[in-house]
């Protein structure tokens, strides 16, 4: 099969997870859409080290595996004390900076 | 069965980032082990003797160059040794400021409002995980301006973000706010990181190589999929640019500004500026180069509308914290023309700009930190008024920062923002000059309006007073009034020190 077939399958992940990211109002979906968009980025990675005929793509999706990991870590915190302090993970109702 | 080889690395050229990851875990290991009433003490000194030891090491590494430092993957060059001592010492005077623990919250788990977070401040006890985080912070910022891969560019860009998100979220007073900050700058920032990272997964398919160099080559040989090449560029830069917060990707900086505590506002908004511009610098004078005619054009009109965005926006905020926040995003304008402009003047002018502002903006945040009555900081302009008849001092020197914020003689911004649109002139760029002297125009109106409103309007009778500084924030506040005036005035010696070394090297 034509590894190309891939970066498209990459290309509408990414904008899945883009589009996702605007339009969704729960912090934690807005951050799986997020995660969704490094996966994107990951398969693209693989599908062009397969095209290149080398493997740096391949280590690089490790590296992104353990950075979308801490960024996990992080993330969920503070997510997590908006919520004990809001009751609430939207991203709309986090707007007392708007003005 | 092939062999093992090992890496070899050089560890005096690594020195700095490793001397501030150490003391980065060292100051981890403190706080799960001192007692708490030792421990702000010795997370104080550790943090600033690593800080102080990390620039020594660095002085000493002055005149090396290499690209082998660890694998291809850094590169130690004069720009590197520039902005990673200009990192370094923005950071010591930041953490000067973020010494002040009464801003941080003692908890940061506590629900605001709870019973918990009143026992926690009856305890008296202090943040220290701030510094931790700060190291850690620091150490992103070094890598990221050294880098010369597209892996350890984004883990570098991973990790001077993930702490400040968290470092966002502490403030002690107004914690709805500043935890909402922190939730903002997150979102945007995980999704900036992402565009970052499939911009560099393209540029690896373009070139088949994930070292700039390897670009580089590629971009000049004119082989690989140009597709490819234009994806790459446009998706990498907006990751980057998000870092500095241009228009149209700004949205984040006034929010993020207002609500973090002011210590971690000014440390975020003078260093991660010069990181943040030392690898934009670095990627499109080095990978770029030869494909400049893809990438100018977008970052000309870029660097146009961010500038007259800013400066215009600026002028209707009523929050000094906020307006602070519009002034950086026209400051990031400006730099942009030096990054546009790719030649050495630019690259000159870009590294003494980051200084000079990164200085003048920690100062201009501490005496934010001053202005207070009794719920805590005043932000709002309005309560600003006659503070140049209550406290001539703080007035005075807040004042002169904002000149050199607006580009007046005599002080650092005028030089800065002087060699930085010559040099733009000199690329043949003259419209993008025209617009940046222009917009300086507009923002110099509203910087000398705060300055009237201080110096010329009767004071408002509502509490608000200038707090007694400690001496750390004094210190900070006095050096960056200093440097900044001393910049201004004799700015010859920074200016060759970086004209002799400033030279990328592939």
């Amino acid at each position: 099969m034509n590894p190309e077939n891939y970066l498209y399958v990459s290309a509408l992940l990414f904008s899945i997870g883009a589009v996702g990211v605007v339009v969704r109002r729960n912090a934690i979906v807005v951050f799986m859409c997020v995660e969704l968009m490094l996966n994107a980025a990951n398969l693209a990675f693989v599908t062009f080290a397969r095209i290149n005929g080398n493997l740096d793509g391949q280590v690089i999706a490790f590296f992104t595996m353990v950075v979308a990991a801490c960024e996990v870590v992080v993330g969920l915190a503070i997510i997590v004390t908006i919520y004990r302090s809001r009751r609430s993970a939207s991203v709309d109702e986090a707007s007392l900076l708007k003005r | 069965m092939t062999t093992f080889t090992t890496p070899s690395l050089s560890y005096a050229l690594l020195a700095p980032i490793l001397i501030v990851l150490g003391g980065a875990v060292l100051t981890v290991i403190f706080e799960a082990f001192l007692s708490k009433a030792i421990r702000p003490l010795v997370q104080l000194s550790v943090t600033l003797g690593t800080l102080v030891l990390a620039l020594g090491q660095l002085w000493r590494i002055r005149n090396e160059s290499s690209l082998t430092a660890a694998m291809g993957s850094v590169a130690i060059d004069g720009p590197a040794i520039l902005l990673q001592g200009a990192v370094l010492i923005l950071a010591i005077l930041g953490v000067f400021l973020i010494a002040d623990e009464d801003q941080f919250t003692v908890q940061a788990a506590a629900i605001p409002g709870s019973q918990e977070e009143r026992e926690s401040i009856q305890s008296g006890e202090k943040l220290t995980e701030i510094y931790p985080l700060t190291l850690f912070a620091v150490a992103g910022m070094m890598l990221f301006t050294i880098s010369t891969d597209l892996i350890t560019l984004f883990v570098a860009l991973e990790m001077l973000s993930l702490p400040l998100y968290l470092m966002a979220g502490l403030a002690r007073r107004r914690r709805l706010l500043s935890q909402e900050a922190a939730l903002k700058y997150f979102l945007l920032g995980a999704f900036s990181s992402a565009f970052f990272l499939f911009g560099a997964a393209f540029l690896y398919g373009y070139s088949g190589s994930v070292s700039l160099a390897g670009i580089y080559d590629s971009v000049s040989g004119g082989t690989g999929n140009s597709v490819f090449l234009l994806v790459g560029i446009v998706f990498l830069s907006v990751g980057l640019l998000f870092k500095v917060g241009v228009v149209p990707f700004h949205a984040w900086t006034p929010d993020v500004y207002q609500g973090a505590p002011t210590p971690v506002t000014a440390f975020m908004a003078a260093a991660t500026k010069v990181a943040a511009f030392g690898a934009i610098l670095r990627i499109f004078y080095t990978a770029f180069a030869n494909a400049y005619w893809d990438w100018r054009p977008f970052l000309s009109v870029i660097a146009i509308v961010t500038m007259i965005f800013g400066s215009l926006v600026a002028i209707s905020q009523r929050d000094v914290k906020r307006m602070l926040a519009y002034s950086s995003i026209a400051h990031a304008g400006f730099l942009l023309t030096g990054v546009i402009a790719l030649n050495k003047a630019g690259l000159e002018a870009s590294i003494f700009y980051l200084f000079a502002y990164g200085i003048a903006t920690l100062g201009a945040f501490g005496i934010v930190t001053l202005v207070r009555d009794s719920q805590g900081e005043v932000t709002d302009l309005s309560r600003w008024a006659g503070l140049g008849k209550r406290s001539p001092l703080v007035a005075t020197v807040f004042a002169t920062l904002l000149l050199a914020f607006a580009g007046i003689p005599l002080t650092s911004g005028f030089i800065g923002k002087f060699s930085i649109f010559s040099a733009a002139y000199e690329s043949g760029n003259k419209s993008i000059v025209v617009v940046g002297v222009l917009s300086s125009a507009i923002a110099a109106y509203f910087y000398i309006r705060v300055i009237v409103l201080m110096f010329f309007t009767d004071p408002a009778e509502d509490g608000t007073s200038v707090t007694i500084p400690s001496n750390m924030t004094r210190l900070t506040i006095a050096l960056s009034f200093v440097i900044t005036i001393f910049l201004g005035v004799f700015p010859a010696p920074l200016l060759n020190f970086i004209s002799s070394m400033a030279i990328f090297i592939r």
